[in-house]
């Protein structure tokens, strides 16, 4: 009777205990994570939540935070809470996206690069090439010479990131082969495609989230330095970016402008690079970080 | 160990080509016209066609290029479409502000990262630790131009202990072409304390973000070597905790230190323009963008193949110098 | 004896040294500083004699002889001659729309003596010293013949002029720095200087123009007396200046600004005269001036085509523009052809005045139910595509914005936005308006060919009232750039084009 008392008590506790236990054990995680999820989330609202971010109002120009007005107007009259919420929207698809196309790419290359000499030779020798531009110069030179729009700004930042990630994979790939199960399962006669899904995949995507979310940050920091070099996402939809750099000169005589997606801005990478560290140690330590 | 040297130095060959060409593409295939700009905001459609001729951009690509790399070999960068100085001399003129930007944040970020990082290692767990790892990730999470203008709104325009903007050269009388920066009638001239005045705020801007990154990788790296048995050895030898640091422990740790710096000073490069273009630094930097933003075609094609040359230069001795910080990396 | 430097902010970077190659006005300035004039415009827009001792004019009016006056020299030392003049004035009118009206009505202009040369005339013109004394781009800068008899669309290799300055082209850092030395041999006049007209007497050693990109660095530099003299502060830094003893805000340009929002005449729907003059109707502008300029000092709405304040201001045919009427601009729109097609709006988002305007004609535009799609682009990239006359689909472009300085605008011969000579001779977004003696060209010409001022101002009146009929451009406001620099210089001269003579540094 005792037993059984004890054992339910245990299965009561036990999913409010285990969240509360992993919080505790991973408290980087969660902290980025959840604020991750509030960024998202304005993200998402941010329609309902303000007024037209691109509406003009010139007679309401630079009018400090007040009421009506939380984070006050800029030089057009424009609403800089508005702009600011409607920025992460922006922000967060450059970000997303950014790791997204590289993770993508790079895992394709990488693997075919393991896997063919041929490939590896020509391919490794324009990821060092690429590498070795100076990503900042290669994406304004992108965004400048093709011209301005939210797609070209996400493949321009995209680019310098894949060799970094084609490096990693390429790494895990060949790490991988050597070992003596995949050696089997050739002789057995496994397929190409079933030995990449069984057995080198799984051990890619442990490292691979981890640059994914690094990625995500340095993307949404390249946008807004872009946009600060004259060369981001249009300044017509507002990204922390662009509000920053249209605000730069109001610095002294409208610090608002600059101050408020400049906070949004720091949060959210802070909140994408704390996830990125405690995945990395909470996944797999060891592999994330030789290549870091 | 020579004979690696020299393997490694050709495999920078086919590199500098893939790059030479990836520019070159990059800028002769998309839109954006030089000599509409060159024709000016009132000239006629006929001017700017007239211009394009002068200037050989009508010329098909294969025929502009080899051109382009006949002119590299025999050391010849080019002429800037704008200015019609040559590039050399352009770069000439601004690699002074660029370098001592360069030199004096790398120094700054390595001295003040390596010991943040191994004391946060040697006090693991603690709050030192806890802080210096925030103050890492913060690093790299503010964006640079924020750093730079609250720097500049508190450290120069409030308590005005730094000028705001400018560069001054070190060296009284300047060379490498920037005569006048340091001829100036009543206020700070150059030499060794403007110099430092003026360069102050950049590199501490600009290093913040190195600070945090070597810090990071410093700290784990003599973390993971702290846990070796060795150390163990030396403690039990009786060797100060200190000298089991500096001796044993950062000197094994060292590969993935030299390795983030040499990556660090690649990003480097990038970081650069930014802090150039908000502290008024006359470097590189800016030229590029500058040059970028209005399509001088020689002057981003030279600067983007100095870049590149010079990370691949630095990745070189980085790797060469693995032999010897670790004699266990044989080639 | 410290060496008197004045250091000055300029509103761009010089990338081009051939003001007759560029109509750049940072190169415009760049040739104030080492080139001379024949003539120059004084402070009542009257062309005086600068490098002339004077001129005579025949009876018939078809020939002028004009007289160089003593010490001229160039910077490497030789004299100027009757020939380097000939040469530089046949060279300016190959690429300005003035020269090129002035060597239409030229039968020939010929050397008498190394002092003098005459013009001979086709046909009686008003507009031969106006044109010679033109103190905006392209400005008749006098060059060496050696040099003015090269091509005209190939920048000029030497910068050796006779102006008050000369360029020191060792100390020139492109993208940063440019170095003036005080011609110690320049002969100034004795009149006082009156606008680019009078002596043009130096009086400090060097003069560099330090090229700030970030206005709050600027601003900065000034403050903490970095630089002395900021060409073109934004206006919107100046209230963090005014309180300041140290710094001096004025205006110096008197003649203002004028802003343009220009269509593309040949893309619907603004092929059609309804829909264009649907965007003066839609044109409000308090509301362009506010965004861009903000402080209401430094700006005045103005319905003039030839800018307020001017002898050819009048506010005829105005109507629609100066009071603001969205219902009747969307009707108009509607008439003229629009059918919910996407509108393209070139925004170049590196000149905050322009990009400011785009701005407000999007959100205008959208009030009248119209769809616009704004492109972002920099400068550079917009002055290559506005010059491309591709349809929408192809690539092409309905709107774009830009400003033009007082000096150009006031005229109807220098005012390019105004000419009606279609594909083939009118300004980028070509208007098309010439047949006949009350087009915009047939009056144009008119006015050229009128020497008496009244009926000038006659002619030019009728021709506002065309404009606003035909919408070449509108008219989005008129403003004042201030100019802002440190109290302690003396002698700052008011004029259109910033002048570095003159000024004293205590």
């Amino acid at each position: 009777m005792e037993a059984i008392a004890d054992q339910s008590v245990v299965v009561r506790e036990s999913l409010g205990a285990r969240v509360w236990q992993y919080c505790r054990r991973h408290p980087t995680i969660v902290i980025g994570a959840l604020l991750l999820l509030v960024m998202l989330m304005i993200a998402l609202l941010a329609s309902y939540l303000t007024v037209d971010p691109m509406k003009l109002n010139p007679i309401k120009r630079l009018r400090v935070p007040g009421e009506g007005m939380l984070f006050g107007t800029d030089m057009y009259g424009r609403d800089v809470f508005a702009r600011t919420l409607h920025g992460s929207k922006i922000s967060l698809l450059v970000g997303l996206s950014a790791a997204a196309v590289s993770t993508f790419f790079g895992l394709t290359i990488g693997l075919m690069a393991g896997y063919n000499r041929l490939f590896d030779t020509i391919v490794m020798r324009f990821m060092d090439g690429i590498m070795a531009i100076p990503s900042i110069l290669l994406a304004i030179a992108l965004v400048s010479l093709t011209g301005a729009s939210v797609g070209i700004v996400i493949v321009a930042i995209s680019i310098p990131e894949i060799p970094r990630v084609v490096r990693l994979v390429r790494s895990v790939v060949l790490t991988i082969r050597e070992q003596p199960y995949v050696e089997a399962a050739i002789s057995v006669g496994a397929r190409l495609p079933k030995i990449l899904l069984r057995h080198i995949l799984p051990n890619t995507l442990a490292p691979l989230i981890v640059q994914a979310t690094y990625v995500c940050a340095s993307a949404m920091i390249t946008e807004a330095i872009l946009s600060f070099l004259g060369a981001g996402t249009p300044p017509d939809i507002p990204s922390w970016g662009n509000i920053i750099a249209e605000g730069r000169q109001y610095f002294q005589r409208a610090p608002w402008i600059i101050f408020f997606p400049g906070i949004f801005l720091t949060i959210t990478v802070l909140a994408v690079n704390i996830l990125g560290d405690g995945l990395r140690d909470g996944l797999d330590p060891r592999i994330a970080r030789q290549m870091r | 160990m020579f004979a690696y040297v020299i393997r490694r130095i050709l495999a920078t060959i086919p590199v500098m080509g893939v790059v030479a060409i990836f520019v070159f593409l990059l800028l002769h295939l998309t839109p954006g016209d030089p000599a509409a700009v060159i024709a000016g905001d009132y000239a006629s459609p006929a001017d700017v066609e007239r211009i394009r001729e002068t200037l050989g951009l009508n010329k098909p690509l294969h025929v502009q290029f080899f051109a382009w790399t006949g002119r590299l070999f025999q050391g010849d960068l080019g002429i800037s479409i704008f200015s019609k100085v040559p590039v050399i001399k352009l770069i000439g003129q601004r690699i002074e502000p660029t370098l001592a930007l360069a030199t004096t944040t790398i120094i700054f970020a390595v001295l003040v990262a390596v010991p943040l990082g191994v004391l946060a290692a040697w006090k693991s767990g603690t709050w030192i630790d806890r802080s210096v790892m925030i103050f890492a990730v913060l690093g790299f999470s503010v964006p640079i131009f924020i750093i730079a203008y609250s720097m500049i709104w508190t450290l120069s325009i409030s308590l005005h202990w730094f000028p705001v903007q400018g560069y001054k050269s070190f060296l009284i009388e300047s060379g490498f072409g920037l005569e006048g920066v340091c001829r100036d009638t009543g206020r700070s001239g150059c030499g060794l304390v403007p110099f430092f005045r003026h360069i102050a705020l950049p590199s501490i801007a600009l290093g913040l973000v190195y600070v945090a990154l070597i810090a990071r990788i410093t700290r784990a790296s003599v973390m993971e070597v702290l846990t070796e048995d060795y150390i163990r050895t030396a403690h039990a030898k009786g060797l100060s905790s200190r000298v089991v640091l500096i001796r044993h422990a950062l000197k094994n740790a060292s590969v993935p230190i030299v390795t983030i710096i040499g990556i660090g000073i690649a990003l480097l490069l990038g970081g650069v323009v930014v802090t150039e273009s908000v502290f008024n630094i006359p470097g590189l930097g800016r030229l590029t963008v500058d040059a970028i933003l209005h399509r001088d075609y020689p002057i981003i094609q030279g600067l983007i193949l100095i870049f590149a040359g010079v990370y691949v230069l630095i990745n070189l001795l980085v790797d060469i110098s693995y032999t010897f910080l670790d004699p266990r990396i044989r080639y | 004896m410290a060496e008197k430097v004045l250091r000055v902010a300029p509103h761009a970077d010089l990338k081009n040294l051939d003001p007759i190659w560029t109509t750049a006005y940072i190169t415009r300035n760049h040739g104030y500083m080492v080139y001379d004039t024949l003539i120059a415009m004084d402070g009542d827009l009257n062309p005086q004699p600068q490098m002339l001792e004077g001129w005579d004019v025949s009876d018939d009016g078809l020939t002028y002889t004009f007289t160089l006056r003593d010490g001229l020299k160039w910077h490497d030392g030789a004299p100027v001659t009757s020939v380097d003049c000939i040469a530089s004035i046949m060279r300016w009118s190959k690429r300005d729309g003035m020269g090129q009206k002035l060597a239409d009505f030229t039968k020939s202009l010929s050397r008498i003596d190394d002092k003098s040369f005459k013009l001979v005339l086709n046909k009686p013109y008003g507009l031969v010293l106006a044109s010679l004394g033109k103190i905006s781009s392209n400005v008749p800068f006098m060059m060496p013949v050696r040099l003015a008899m090269m091509d005209a669309f190939e920048a000029v290799p030497e910068i050796v002029g006779s102006g008050p300055f000369i360029f020191d082209k060792d100390a020139w850092v492109p993208g940063s720095k440019v170095v003036y030395r005080k011609n110690t041999a320049y002969v100034p006049r004795s009149e006082p200087a009156s606008y680019a007209a009078g002596g043009k007497r130096v009086h400090v050693d060097t003069v560099e123009w330090i090229y700030i990109p970030d206005a709050a660095t600027t601003m900065n530099a000034l403050v903490a007396g970095e630089i002395d003299f900021w060409e073109s502060p934004a206006v919107d830094l100046v209230p963090s200046m005014e309180g300041n003893p140290d710094i001096t805000i004025k205006v110096i340009d008197p003649l203002g600004t004028q802003g343009w929002l220009r269509p593309n005449h040949l893309n619907p729907p603004f092929d059609n005269p309804k829909a264009r003059q649907a965007l003066t109707h839609m044109v409000n502008q308090e509301d362009y001036l506010r965004s861009i300029i903000g402080d209401e000092k430094f700006w005045s709405t103005c319905p003039a085509y030839f800018m307020c304040g001017t002898p050819l201001d009048t506010d005829v045919g105005s109507e629609a523009l100066v009071k603001q009427d969205l219902e009747k601009a969307r009707a108009l729109l509607k008439e003229g052809g629009y059918n919910g097609e996407t509108l393209i709006l070139m925004d170049p988002t590196d000149i905050p005045v322009l990009h400011g305007a785009s701005l407000v004609t999007a959100q205008m535009l959208r009030d009248i139910g119209a769809k616009v799609e704004v492109q972002a682009m920099d400068w550079s990239t917009l002055t290559s595509r506005r010059a491309e006359r591709k349809s929408i689909a192809d690539g092409g472009w309905n709107i774009f914005h830009t400003y033009s300085t007082g000096a150009d605008v006031s005229s109807p011969i220098a005012n390019i936005g105004i000419s009606g000579g279609c594909v083939e001779k009118a300004w980028f977004g070509w208007p098309c308006d010439r047949d006949g003696p009350d087009s915009l060209e047939g009056l144009r010409d008119a006015f050229s060919e009128e020497a008496d001022p009244a009926k000038q101002k006659a002619i030019a009146t009728k021709l506002q009232a065309r404009a606003y009929e035909v919408v070449p451009y509108v008219n989005y406001g008129q403003w004042f750039q201030p100019t802002a620099f440190r109290s302690t210089l003396k002698g700052v001269l008011i004029s259109p084009v910033p002048f570095f003579w003159n000024i004293e540094l205590n």
